[in-house]
């Protein structure tokens, strides 16, 4: 089933499925349905990052240096956490510019400098393609591995013509599967939805298939993790390669690489591609800033089991970078082999896809364009000539960087191991993170900053990674690795300076990271920016601001005919018409003047198309006058600045300002209710002190005027003057007894006693007084003794007032009145109940309030005259002297008689 | 996303975590025993677990809004 034949039919079969897929999304995407926008498609895609290099790479740089591989998905981990942050600023500036690469974006910040997107266009082409020829090189070898085993793989390769080459067919489909599905719209800055979802796609395909070897490995070939693990613990030469003793420079090496692969993830062109340019929507970032580090988390957790399995099984002279596919090859199987293949395949292919989309881009947006924009021939194209010319530059580019990619493969592919390829271009890549990152965040940064800052940095990567490994793949004399050029000892590659003893990464890092950032910062200090390059920093570092320049900022001349006649030609009539159709309900006249918003959407869509340092050449070219007032913009940014810090601080005052205005209310509020309650009071106290005074006086003048009253009724007068005069003085006495208790002035005498006693002798001294009202008075106490601490007077004044209330208000034909006593916890309670209509719930509370008269249902206030009434002060007063002793006094259901209670509740006094 | 400052805060606080949990002196003390298997995959493959654990419900959870 190994035969040439099969794996030929389902690699090319495997590609052709790539190219159902993408022309299904691209199909969706025209209909309105997009495939990718969604958060999981969208970190599905951000896997491009884990390339061939990682699907057989991994297992072999485990194999050498131990858990040092991790650290190549650790640092991306860190990347992601900080997407919220960074990635979502660098969206936001890309889709406000229409950035289409990264070469776009450092240019676009630096002044729409077409020089340094130029040099970082070329950096990136100098410092990728060995990556790219690396993934043809994974495509080779491991097909090469699949057909011959058990025979060594390198044996026939070298032989082989390059048409026998798969890999190198392999190419070919990739650039047309480009051509197709990557150069479909001239507007880069635009999402390829059809290569997007085939990116998707094939990042499961890969995880599939390494977890598929994974479980093989570890359940199949071995009995689970603890029967692998004994084993290697067992030889202690494998024990020792799962420490740090295992990873090059060590601690050093450690965050060396940490922050390598932290800055190149965020740097490296296909990584840009899928986070920036490609993303749909930026609520994405959220989702994919866990979901991918997991991805990498599933991806990994079998590097070390296959590692450990193959050394154990094939040993130290196999290629650890084939173990994936040697371990199920050496059990004989037929289609796990095969899937690894495709896996290890798919890898490699959506690298190549979105590398040489993100580099064609940049080489016919940053290093063609520019050029031919200069020779002045092109303008005089016909209508919509250059948007082909355009596309056909991007296609030659794809062919000819594929082409490089294979030559570079074929030619000196063969010296290096998979890994060292990969992290030099890492380290080329990270030249480019000074330049992004301290641009977006410090205004300062200048274009000869920047453009120093990579030069020098790139020199260094080239002399301390790029030409060693030149002279150790035999193609310069190694002997200057060792004694430096020309004798100079100081200049040595891998120990410049004479910083010995790291590993060559970190060194390299190290040395060209200094001289970048050196370079960027130092200059950028000492030089000053032109407008335009001020204006751009301002844009991309105030880039989350909301409501940044809403206003269209133009004020160049142009006519509209001269616009849609430059646009016509670089973007075609149907881009043109597009942007002219929502500009203008009105008739076209091309002689009038174009508005500066219309000048404004003309640049951004040559942006999406050439660049925006063309596109700012191009505008430039019709637009009359400064085509940007720039002074305007940056004055503009910087009050927005402080006005929104203005506005925030002001907004910070007022809402102090209305909270302590509020509390102002309320007070307010608080003293007019009190006003108004001492008023009433004042009128209650009044009336009811004029009610008895003023029978006094009319009985006092009867006595006086009518001298001829018989004596029975004379003595009847003065018996109801002594009685109102009886019932004024207690009034007095219970309003002196409240004032008293409200200001707190009540002399209390708390002494212990015996709740039991005080009620008996209470109940003793109304017992008469019930008797002649006919009531019948029951009294149930249940403890023999309950010592409580109160004033022995008003505790009796309180239960007298208790029982006394409960007698008028019982029933008017046979009154009841019932006093009990029980203990509850730690406190006693007296109730008194009447079997009275009772008091409605809503009453309650009520009752206490001061001068408060209950209604008697169906009883007018005449009827109730020949019932003793009270004064309405008893109940407060009782619940104040209460309250004093630490006790609580309330009105609920009469459990035994059916009308009103009165609960009376005080804490036990503590054993003395 | 971030919408409370208080979301921000607390994603920074992680990515600090994680920056000192995958860095040398943790990962020093997870380096041992000195003879046998290392414990450092196996705890870096937890810290990383972790770590994408609480980003998964800094990120996604109910007090979050789900836009």
């Amino acid at each position: 089933m190994r035969s040439d034949a099969v794996v030929l039919t389902v690699a090319f079969g495997y590609l052709a499925l790539l190219f159902v897929i993408a022309a299904w999304g691209d199909r969706r995407a025209e209909q309105g349905r997009s495939l990718i926008g969604s958060p999981t498609v969208y970190a599905l895609s951000i896997a491009v990052y884990c390339t061939a290099w990682t699907f057989y790479g991994s297992v072999g740089r485990a194999t050498q240096f131990g858990p040092s591989f991790l650290l190549i998905y650790l640092g991306p981990t860190l990347a992601m956490l900080l997407a919220p942050f960074l990635i979502r600023k660098m969206v936001r500036i890309a889709s406000a510019q229409r950035i289409t690469s990264i070469a776009d974006f450092i240019s676009a910040r630096y002044g729409k400098s077409s020089s340094l997107g130029a040099l970082v266009a070329l950096i990136a082409l100098i410092g990728i393609t060995p990556y790219i020829a690396l993934q043809l090189k994974a495509i080779t070898v491991s097909h090469a591995v699949l057909v011959n085993y058990p025979e060594a793989a390198e044996l026939r390769l070298a032989d082989e013509p390059f048409w026998a080459d798969k890999s190198f067919w392999v190419a070919l489909v990739l650039a047309v599967f480009i051509i197709l599905f990557g150069t479909r719209h001239l507007d880069a800055s635009e999402r390829h939805e059809g290569m997007v979802a085939a990116i998707a796609f094939e990042s499961l395909v890969k995880l599939a298939a390494f977890l598929s070897v994974g479980v093989f490995t570890l359940f199949v070939l071995f009995a689970g993790p603890g029967d692998l693990f004994g084993r290697v613990a067992a030889s202690p030469e494998l024990a020792g390669r799962l420490g740090l003793d295992a990873v090059p420079g060590g601690a050093t090496g450690w965050v060396g690489m940490l922050v390598l692969a932290f800055l190149a993830f965020l740097a490296l062109p296909r990584q840009f591609q899928v986070l920036v340019v490609e993303n749909v929507d930026e609520r994405h970032l959220a989702r994919a800033s866990w979901l991918f580090p997991l991805y990498l988390v599933a991806i990994n957790l079998f590097v070390i089991p296959i590692a450990m399995a193959g050394l154990l099984l094939a040993g130290d002279a196999a290629d650890p970078d084939s173990f994936v596919l040697t371990l199920p090859l050496s059990a004989d199987l037929e289609g796990l082999p095969l899937l690894v293949f495709i896996g290890g395949l798919s890898a490699a292919t959506s690298m190549v896809i979105v590398e040489t989309i993100a580099l064609s881009t940049m080489v016919s947006n940053q290093l063609v364009m520019p050029l031919l924009l200069r020779t002045r021939r092109l303008h005089r194209g016909g209508r919509g000539e250059l948007a082909g010319w355009l596309l056909g530059i991007r296609r030659v580019a794809i062919v000819l960087i594929l082409l490089l990619g294979y030559l570079y493969h074929a030619l000196i592919g063969d010296a290096y191991s998979l890994v060292t390829i990969g992290l030099v271009s890492f380290a080329a890549a990270c030249q480019f993170a000074p330049a992004m990152l301290i641009g977006m965040y410090w205004r300062g940064a200048t274009r000869n900053g920047a453009a120093l800052g990579l030069i020098a940095g790139t020199l260094v990567w080239a002399w301390t990674l790029l030409i060693p490994g030149f002279a150790q793949s035999g193609w310069l004399d190694a002997g200057f690795l060792e004694q430096g050029p020309w004798g100079l000892a100081w200049l040595r590659p891998y120990a410049l300076f004479g910083l010995e003893g790291w590993d060559i990464y970190t060194h390299a890092l190290l040395w060209s990271l200094t001289a970048n950032v050196g370079l960027l910062v130092g200059v950028s200090l000492f030089s000053r920016q032109s407008p335009l390059e001020q204006t751009q920093a301002a844009l991309f570092t105030e880039a989350m601001h909301p409501h940044l320049l809403q206003t269209s900022l133009w004020h160049g001349q142009t006519s509209r005919g001269e616009l849609r006649a430059l646009l016509d030609r670089y973007l075609g009539a149907a881009a043109t018409a597009r942007i002219f159709a929502d500009q203008d309900g009105e008739a076209p006249g091309d002689e009038r003047p174009a508005a500066p918003a219309l000048i404004a959407r003309a640049e951004q869509a040559l942006s999406g198309a050439l660049g925006n340092a063309s596109a700012r050449v191009l505008i430039n070219s019709v637009v009359r006058g400064e085509a940007l007032d720039l002074e305007s913009i940056l004055s503009i940014l910087d009050t927005t600045s402080e006005t929104l810090e203005v506005n925030r601080r002001l907004e910070q005052q007022s809402q102090e300002l209305a909270r302590t205005s509020e509390e102002l209310r309320a007070a307010n509020e608080r003293l007019r209710e009190l006003d108004r309650l001492k008023d009433e009071f004042v009128a209650m106290v009044s009336h009811e002190l004029r009610t008895p005074l003023t029978s006094i006086r009319a009985f006092a003048e009867i006595l006086r005027d009518s001298q001829a009253l018989p004596e029975e009724k004379r003595a009847h007068f003065l018996e109801v003057v002594v009685k109102e005069s009886q019932r004024l003085s207690r009034l007095i006495e219970e309003i002196l007894d409240l004032a008293r208790l409200e200001s707190g002035r009540l002399t209390l005498d708390p002494q212990r006693l015996d709740l039991v006693a005080l009620a008996r002798h209470s109940v003793d001294a109304v017992h008469h007084m019930q008797e002649d009202r006919g009531v019948a008075l029951e009294v149930a106490i249940a403890p023999q003794a309950a010592p409580v601490v109160g004033d022995p007077d008003r505790l009796e004044q309180v239960i007298i007032n208790l029982l006394d209330n409960a007698g008028k208000f019982a029933d008017e034909g046979e009154p009841r009145v019932r006093l009990s006593l029980v203990r509850h916890k730690d406190h006693y309670r007296l109730a008194v109940e009447d079997n009275g209509p009772g008091i409605a719930a809503e009453e309650r509370e009520r009752v206490f309030e001061k001068f408060h008269q209950i209604q008697r249902p169906g009883e007018s206030p005449e009827k109730r005259r020949g019932r003793p009434s009270g004064s309405g002060l008893g109940l407060p007063i009782s619940r104040g002297i209460v309250a004093h002793l630490g006790g609580r006094l309330w009105v609920e259901e009469a459990p035994h008689l059916g009308g009103a209670c009165l609960v009376m509740e005080l804490p036990e006094a503590p054993a003395s | 996303m971030l919408n409370t400052p208080r979301r921000g805060e607390r994603l920074l606080a992680l990515i600090v975590l994680a920056a000192v949990l995958f860095s040398p002196p943790l990962v020093l003390v997870f380096d041992r025993p000195a003879t046998g298997p290392s414990w450092l995959p196996l705890y870096l493959f937890a810290a990383w677990g972790l770590v994408i654990a609480l980003a998964a419900w800094l990120l996604e959870g109910p007090s979050g809004p789900r836009e």
